[in-house]
């Protein structure tokens, strides 16, 4: 059932241009930097001489590519995920899954892998992309899973708060801009406590969980914090939704 | 086991301490039409709300075919097909996707989801639209979508909320047709505030005001309400009302403008050809008589306003 409403959501997104415009202007900004990335490379390294200024191809290409990725997933989410509920709530179109025999955890599970799929497209893309530097070079390839992995649980962080933040408004456009005050805010969050590292409210920073996976490091620690924001906010979700149910 | 399709039990719901439906209690048997008639804002759409599963009750619970709503919200809803007021269409979908969508939703099974489509076209007239963004349909193609989508599944219970608001009178005709079709083979409740089409369509009547059922029973009833025992007489010389009054059978006579006399009679007699002979014998000038019959919509008063004298 959540697959139903998955492959429901992902028909929405590809039936109008606005799913394939998104996913080729994103894929052109990519393939942009990629290109650069693989020039620069180049020109940075034939003036580095000492081994230790050395980088690898890998890791100077992706990293510009994924660190990219992530700036821009800041915008493109909040986008994608504006409609998912609101524009339901507006069209009056909401009854018709709350009338269908499937519950309401199914319903937002469902809308939430629609669009974390479709935003998948592009990190299996950015993936392949950068695996095609393995053809003239030996790559590291653990590198670009584990950068894959992180993008892959910042943007279903991002869709989880985008979702939550779409359940709440009848306008998408409000909703798209309250996703994206509060992933900035997130994002940057530790940037205010540089100084005291240890800080408990710089640790809820997304960046900072997702810049041990920029380096190549898979942390379960980080993994558990993306899982529980995930699942606070569909529960949140969930909530709400109900909470329609019961007050009308 | 009993076989009704659909139990409400005591039915409440409160918005903010204002009961919206109080007390609602009613049954539906199979291959029944219902009809949820009311003014506006008296609980009709709160109450389908509520007996789809949209909306969770104050008081009172839900039975689909002996299933508890709010138990197994999941089984009693695979056995409903509902279409709101607003029509839950995706626009942005043709027809045949957004009836797959709606086939797959409703648990149709994966063979059997093209044939499903297909009847459901057929049956409410859309075969030749199968291809279109439904965002380009007219307002009563929209409407068939919406109620295709209701059928999809081959549901018990069919619950249509206002199905021909805003359509051409071709339209609702074809739309009206096509609920009496589904009466034989599903139980259908459909709501409206159009009296005619309550008589045309439905096989039990329900008359819901401020929250409150005042009325519940076969159409047969109603109707009866609507014949009294009246006539309606059209004189060129119209006599006084005494000269009426003294034949057999009048109870009483009230005169009208334009020679118009309306006349009641006791409950056995049948004066209409007394009266005829003395309008012949005194030279009335008789140019019509007729039953006078109240409108639906007289009846309909009565009874709102029947329940606004207990305040």
């Amino acid at each position: 059932m959540i697959i139903n409403v998955a492959r429901k959501e992902l028909k929405s997104v590809f039936a109008s241009p606005m799913g394939w415009v998104i996913l080729s202007l994103l894929m052109f900004a990519f393939g942009t930097y990629y290109l650069n990335g693989v020039n620069d490379y180049f020109a940075v390294m034939s003036g580095a001489m000492r081994p230790a200024e050395r980088t690898g191809v890998t890791q100077f290409v992706a990293q510009t590519v994924y660190g990219l990725a992530s700036f821009i997933m800041l915008f493109a989410v909040p986008l994608l995920s504006m409609r998912l509920i609101s524009e339901e709530r507006r069209s009056q179109t909401l009854p018709f899954l709350f009338s269908a025999p499937i519950s309401l955890t199914e319903i937002v599970l469902g809308k939430f892998v629609g669009l974390v799929a479709f935003l998948s497209i592009l990190i299996v893309f950015i993936a392949l992309m950068l695996s095609t530097l393995n053809i003239w070079s030996d790559i590291d390839f653990g590198f670009i899973i584990a950068n894959s992995i992180g993008l892959w649980l910042l943007v279903a962080s991002f869709s989880a708060l985008g979702l939550y933040f779409s359940s709440l408004t009848q306008q998408p456009v409000v909703a798209a801009i309250l996703t994206f005050v509060a992933l900035f805010a997130l994002m940057i969050l530790d940037r205010f406590f540089a100084g005291d590292p240890s800080n408990t409210l710089a640790s809820l920073s997304l960046m900072r969980h997702f810049q041990s996976f920029s380096s190549g490091l898979i942390d379960s620690g980080d993994i558990a914090y993306f899982v529980l924001f995930i699942t606070t906010f569909l529960t949140l979700t969930v909530r709400r939704l109900d909470a329609d149910r019961l007050r009308g | 086991m009993n076989n009704f399709t659909v139990e409400a039990i005591e039915l409440t719901r409160l918005y903010g301490g204002r009961e919206a439906v109080s007390n609602v209690s009613f049954t539906l048997s199979k291959g029944e039409v219902l009809g949820f008639l009311g003014p506006n804002g008296a609980g009709k759409s709160t109450t389908m709300k509520m007996l789809t599963g949209n909306l969770a009750p104050s008081n009172g619970s839900v039975k689909i075919c002996g299933i508890d709503m709010m138990e197994n919200p999941k089984e009693a809803k695979a056995l409903i097909g509902y279409l709101p007021e607003m029509r839950p269409l995706y626009k942005e979908l043709t027809v045949d996707e957004y009836l797959t969508v709606a086939a797959r939703l409703h648990r149709v099974s994966s063979s059997n989801i093209k044939k499903a489509v297909e009847i459901a076209k057929e049956r409410c007239g859309l075969g030749h639209m199968s291809k279109r963004l439904i965002e380009n349909l007219s307002n009563g193609y929209q409407q068939r979508v919406g109620i295709a989508q209701a059928i999809i599944h081959n549901p018990m219970v069919v619950i249509l909320d206002e199905p021909t608001v805003g359509l051409d009178p071709i339209q609702i005709r074809d739309i009206r047709a096509l609920i009496r079709e589904l009466g034989s083979d599903y139980s259908v409740i459909i709501s409206t505030h159009i009296l005619p089409e309550v008589e045309m369509v439905c096989d039990r009547v329900q008359i819901i005001d401020k929250g409150k059922l005042v009325f519940n029973g076969a159409i047969d009833v109603l109707k009866k309400q609507r014949v009294g025992n009246k006539l309606l007489i059209g004189m060129h010389n119209p006599p006084s009302v005494d000269a009426m009054l003294k034949i057999a059978g009048i109870t009483e006579a009230e005169a009208l403008a334009g020679g118009l006399m309306r006349v009641r009679f006791a409950e056995d007699a049948t004066p209409a050809e007394a009266i005829v002979q003395a309008a012949v014998k005194h030279n009335w000038g008789l140019h019509q008589i007729a039953p006078d019959q109240t409108s639906l919509e007289d009846v309909f008063m009565q009874l709102t306003y029947q329940e606004q004298s207990e305040f």
